[in-house]
This record gives C-alpha cells, structure tokens and sequence, in this order.
C-alpha cells in the first residue's frame, strides 16, 4: 500500500527537506518503519531506546489518533495519509 | 543565537509572571532566529507546578494560524517557578531537534533568569543559546 507520511518541520532536516514522504506498508507500524529506513535519524526522534513511540509523538491516520484505533497495528489502506504531529511538554526537575 | 524583539520578550516575562506559581507555556515565533511574536498557549497541565503540556492538535492549529500569518516556528517557551532556568531531564526527553526552548525562571512572582536551550541531535544534552534583544521595528 502507498501511505503518504507527513513530516513536521522541526524533522524535515531528517528527510533532505521534504514534508512528506512516500512510503510502502499494510500498517502504520509497517509505514513509519519504512520511512525510517529511508530516513535513519528520524529513529531516535520518533522512538525511545525500546523502540516505542515517545511519547509526545501523535500519529494521525487521516483525522484519527492511532491510539483511538489499533495503535500501530492500525491497518492502512493504498492512498492512506499519516500524520507526525508532536504535542509539546516539559516542566523542571 | 535567537534575537527577541524586546516587547516580545516583555509579553513572555509577563505571561510567566501571571501564571506563577504555575508553569506557563507558548510559541515562539518570527523570521530567521528574530521573535518577533509571542503566543501564550493553555498549559493543559494545572494538576502539579512543575510540568507543562500542550495537545498536539491544539498546538498544530496555532502554529498553522501563526505559519498563515508569515511566521515561521522557532521554537517554544515555558516556565520554571521557584526552579532555575536550567533544563530538566524531562525536558530534554520532550524536545525536538532544530527548535530554541526558551525558559524563564520565576522566582517569588518575580522573573530572574532567562535561557535559551537547543537539543544536541543525539538527544544526550540540551546546549545553551544565547540569547539577545533587539528594538521593536517602528
């Protein structure tokens, strides 16, 4: 299946510039492992050490957030779009 | 190096002031390293005072609004009350890359330090950034 992913600007450097790559995959898990194949950096960004999302990182399919529906195991259909949208936290110590 | 325009920065100062003795948080936005417009956002955190969080839609929606009106995103602000305007872990393990996070400590009510900070690409360390006030365009 052909997903179109979107890159937050912050990322973009990752991705030579571009705010949305093309990838192949049947889930989200499949897709975004895809785009960090293309793109290695966005690994470290996206997942913590044990390969989970960080978790200020949202993933969008189409309106939806993947955690309301299967997760990363969402299935994705051919035309399908993805989006990276990070929310922002923090706070001392 | 990120350049505030000094009413700006007084806007940031304020805001952090206000929300004392709670953490304030907002975009930092502008054209090539100059803010020159501070957007104080909601901080969805007011359960404890030291943490700030912004939903990622509500935030896409700002900064969509500020990109709209010619603004780039340089990065975002936040407060630490009665802490210094050093960066915490937890801020470290929350930050992105290629953006300034700019925080204010707010001692007692009253601002008393202000720094920038940048994410190191490994994610190991935030570095500082200086940080610097220009004139308000007339």
């Amino acid at each position: 299946m052909a997903v179109t992913v979107h890159i937050p600007t912050p990322l973009r450097p990752y991705t030579g510039g571009s705010a949305s790559v093309d990838v192949e995959g049947a889930t989200v898990a499949d897709a975004l492992a895809a785009l960090t194949t293309a793109h290695p950096e966005l690994q470290k960004h996206l997942r913590d050490s044990k390969g989970r999302l960080r978790s200020f990182v949202n993933v969008y399919l189409g309106d939806e957030d993947i955690r309301f529906l299967d997760k990363e195991a969402t299935p994705v259909s051919s035309g399908a779009e993805l989006t990276i949208v990070p929310s922002i936290a923090g706070g001392a110590a | 190096m990120i350049r505030f325009e000094q009413g700006e920065l007084e806007r940031l100062w304020a805001h952090a002031r206000e929300g004392y003795p709670y953490e304030v948080v907002g975009v930092l936005a502008g054209t090539a390293g100059h803010v020159t417009r501070v957007e104080p956002l909601v901080n969805e955190r007011s359960d404890v005072k030291n943490r700030y969080r912004v939903n990622g839609l509500t935030l896409l929606k700002a900064e969509r609004r500020l990109e709209a009106d010619g603004f780039q995103i340089l990065g975002y602000y936040h407060s630490h009350p009665d802490h210094p305007a050093a960066y915490s872990d937890y801020d470290r393990d929350h930050a992105l890359p290629n953006l300034s996070y700019v925080i204010t400590a707010v001692h007692e009510g009253e601002v008393v330090d202000t720094l920038s900070w940048r994410l190191l690409e490994d994610r190991s360390a935030m570095r500082p950034e200086q940080l610097a006030v220009t004139e308000e365009a007339p």
